[in-house]
C-alpha cells in the first residue's frame, strides 16, 4: 500500500467521527519505483493531508519532506521529487493501520490491509 | 442449479482459490472484463486532459479491471471482499492499492478524494444478498452509497456495470443510490441482444446539471432481433432517472391485482431476456386463499 492510499483511507467505524489518520505501525516497508509525473503530484497536492503524509513518510525512516508545504513549493523541482517519492514509492508490505480514535488494528499483510469491521462495528 | 454465483455462496467463500485462479486465466472472462472496463472508464467522462487521475474499482477482484485503469494511465485504489482474488491481483503484480473490505459495511475514505469510481460486475451480485444473519440488504446498500457519495469529489462520477437478477432489483439499487444524492441513471448497451447487452448505471455526485445527463447506450437503434418494440418495454431503452422529481407514476392496478395476463406477459418479457423462469400453468397467478 503507498502513502497516497493511506492518506485517503480513514477508519470507518460505527460511531468514530475522526478515523484520520490512521497510525502506522511499520513492521517491513518496501519501495518502488514509479514514473514520475508533475501533473498528478500538482493537482493532487490540494488533496493531500499533509501533517499525516510526513508522518507516514517518517515512519518508514523518510524524513526529506518538509514540516509544511503550501502550493508555491509545486514550481520547485525538487519539492516534486520528494513529494513524488513519499506519496507513491513508499510501500508498507506488513504492519498494521490503527485507528487514532479506538485503538482498533487493521493488520496489513503482502501490502494488502485487512479493513473488514466486525459485526458491531458495522 | 442456478448459473449465478452469487445464488451458490457468499463472495469470499465463492471466490475461493480455485475460483480466483479459474476466473482470471480463463481467455473469455478476462476479455469481457477488459471490454467492461473500458466502456466503463468511457461512461467515467474524465476531463481529455492526460492527467493521470486517482479511481477506485469496487469488487477489484485479481484486477482485471484495473489493469484497464493502469494502461489508461491512471492510479487506482481496488477493494475486494475475496483474499483469494486480491492474491491473484498480488501475483499478477497489478498497479493498484489492494484493500481487503466488504463494499457493503462502507468505504472507509475521507471525504471527495477520489475522481472517480468504476466497478464491474461486483455491486448487485452480491449487495442484496442477506449471506449472513447480520446482513441487511438495505442497510449495506445504504452504507455503500452513502460513504461512495462522500469519498467522491463533486461532480465526480461512479459507473456500475451490473447484471440485475429483476426490474426490481435494479429499482432497489438505484434507488438507494438516489438517496444517497447521485444524479444519473442506466445506460443500457446493445439492449436488444440477450447476449450483448449490458447495463451501466452512471452515477454523478452532486445536483443534477448537464454533466449528469445520461449519454446514449451503443447499439440502441440497432434492429431488434425478436422484440416486438410495440410492447413500449421501457427497459429496452436507455433509462434516463436524472429527474429525480418527476412524480411517482400511478400504479395502474384494479381492484383485483394485476391479473393472469399481466403476469403472462411479464413472464414472457423476462423470459426473452434470457431469465429463467417457471413454466406457465393453470395455477400463475391464481389468487392465494387468504389463510395464515
Ligand atoms: C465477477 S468478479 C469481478 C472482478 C473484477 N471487477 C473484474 O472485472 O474481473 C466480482 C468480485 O466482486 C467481489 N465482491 C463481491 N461482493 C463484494 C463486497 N461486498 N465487497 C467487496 N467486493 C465484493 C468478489 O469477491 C469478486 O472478486
Amino acid at each position: 500500500m503507498r502513502l497516497l492510499t493511506h492518506n485517503m483511507l480513514s477508519c470507518n467505524i460505527k460511531g468514530v467521527t475522526n478515523g484520520f489518520p490512521l497510525r502506522l505501525e511499520v513492521e517491513k516497508f518496501v519501495e518502488k519505483e514509479v514514473e514520475f509525473n508533475s501533473d498528478f503530484l500538482k493537482n493532487m497536492f490540494v488533496k493531500i493531508e499533509w501533517k499525516a503524509l510526513v508522518n507516514a513518510a517518517r515512519s518508514m525512516g523518510y524524513e526529506e519532506l518538509p514540516e509544511e508545504a503550501d502550493s508555491s513549493m509545486l514550481d520547485s523541482d525538487e519539492f516534486l521529487k520528494k513529494f513524488h517519492h513519499a506519496l507513491l514509492e513508499l510501500h508498507l508490505e506488513e504492519g498494521a493501520l490503527i485507528c487514532p480514535e479506538t485503538g482498533r488494528r487493521f493488520p496489513v499483510n503482502k501490502g494488502i490491509p485487512n479493513m473488514l469491521l466486525h459485526e458491531d462495528e458495522v | 442449479m442456478s448459473s449465478r454465483p452469487e445464488l451458490q455462496a457468499p463472495p469470499e467463500i465463492f471466490y475461493n482459490d480455485a475460483e480466483a485462479r479459474k476466473y482470471t486465466s480463463s481467455s473469455r472472462i478476462t476479455e469481457i472484463q477488459a471490454k467492461l472496463s473500458e466502456r466503463a472508464l468511457e461512461l467515467l467522462a474524465l476531463p481529455n486532459d492526460d492527467m493521470p487521475r486517482l479511481l477506485l474499482d469496487i469488487g477489484c477482484g485479481s484486477g482485471l479491471s484495473g489493469e484497464t485503469l493502469s494502461e489508461n494511465g491512471h492510479h487506482w485504489i481496488g477493494l475486494d471482499i475475496s483474499q483469494s482474488m486480491l492474491n491473484v491481483a498480488l501475483e499478477r503484480e497489478v498497479e493498484g492499492d489492494l484493500l481487503l473490505s466488504d463494499m457493503g459495511q462502507g468505504l472507509g475514505f475521507r471525504d471527495g478524494v477520489i475522481d472517480g469510481a468504476i466497478s464491474i460486475s461486483a455491486v448487485q451480485q452480491w449487495l442484496c444478498n442477506a449471506d449472513k444473519s447480520c446482513h441487511n440488504p438495505r442497510l449495506r446498500l445504504k452504507a455503500f452509497f452513502g460513504s461512495l457519495y462522500r469519498c467522491l469529489a463533486r461532480g465526480a462520477r461512479a459507473v456500475l456495470q451490473v447484471y440485475p437478477e429483476n426490474i426490481a432489483q435494479r429499482e432497489l439499487i438505484l434507488g438507494f443510490a438516489m438517496r444517497a444524492g447521485f444524479a444519473g441513471g442506466v445506460v443500457v448497451d446493445f439492449p436488444h441482444s440477450s447476449k450483448s447487452r449490458k447495463e451501466y448505471l452512471v452515477l454523478t455526485c452532486g445536483p443534477p446539471s448537464i454533466s449528469t445527463a445520461v449519454p446514449n447506450g451503443k447499439g440502441e437503434d440497432e434492429e431488434s432481433c425478436s422484440d416486438d418494440e410495440s410492447s413500449g418495454d421501457e427497459e429496452n431503452q436507455t433509462v434516463s432517472i436524472s429527474d429525480r422529481h418527476r412524480p411517482r407514476k400511478k400504479q395502474k392496478i384494479g381492484k383485483k391485482g394485476r391479473g393472469r395476463e399481466w403476469v403472462l406477459k411479464k413472464k414472457e418479457q423476462m423470459r426473452r431476456k434470457g431469465n429463467v423462469v417457471p413454466p406457465d400453468t393453470k395455477y400463475t397467478a391464481r389468487k392465494r386463499k387468504d389463510r395464515f
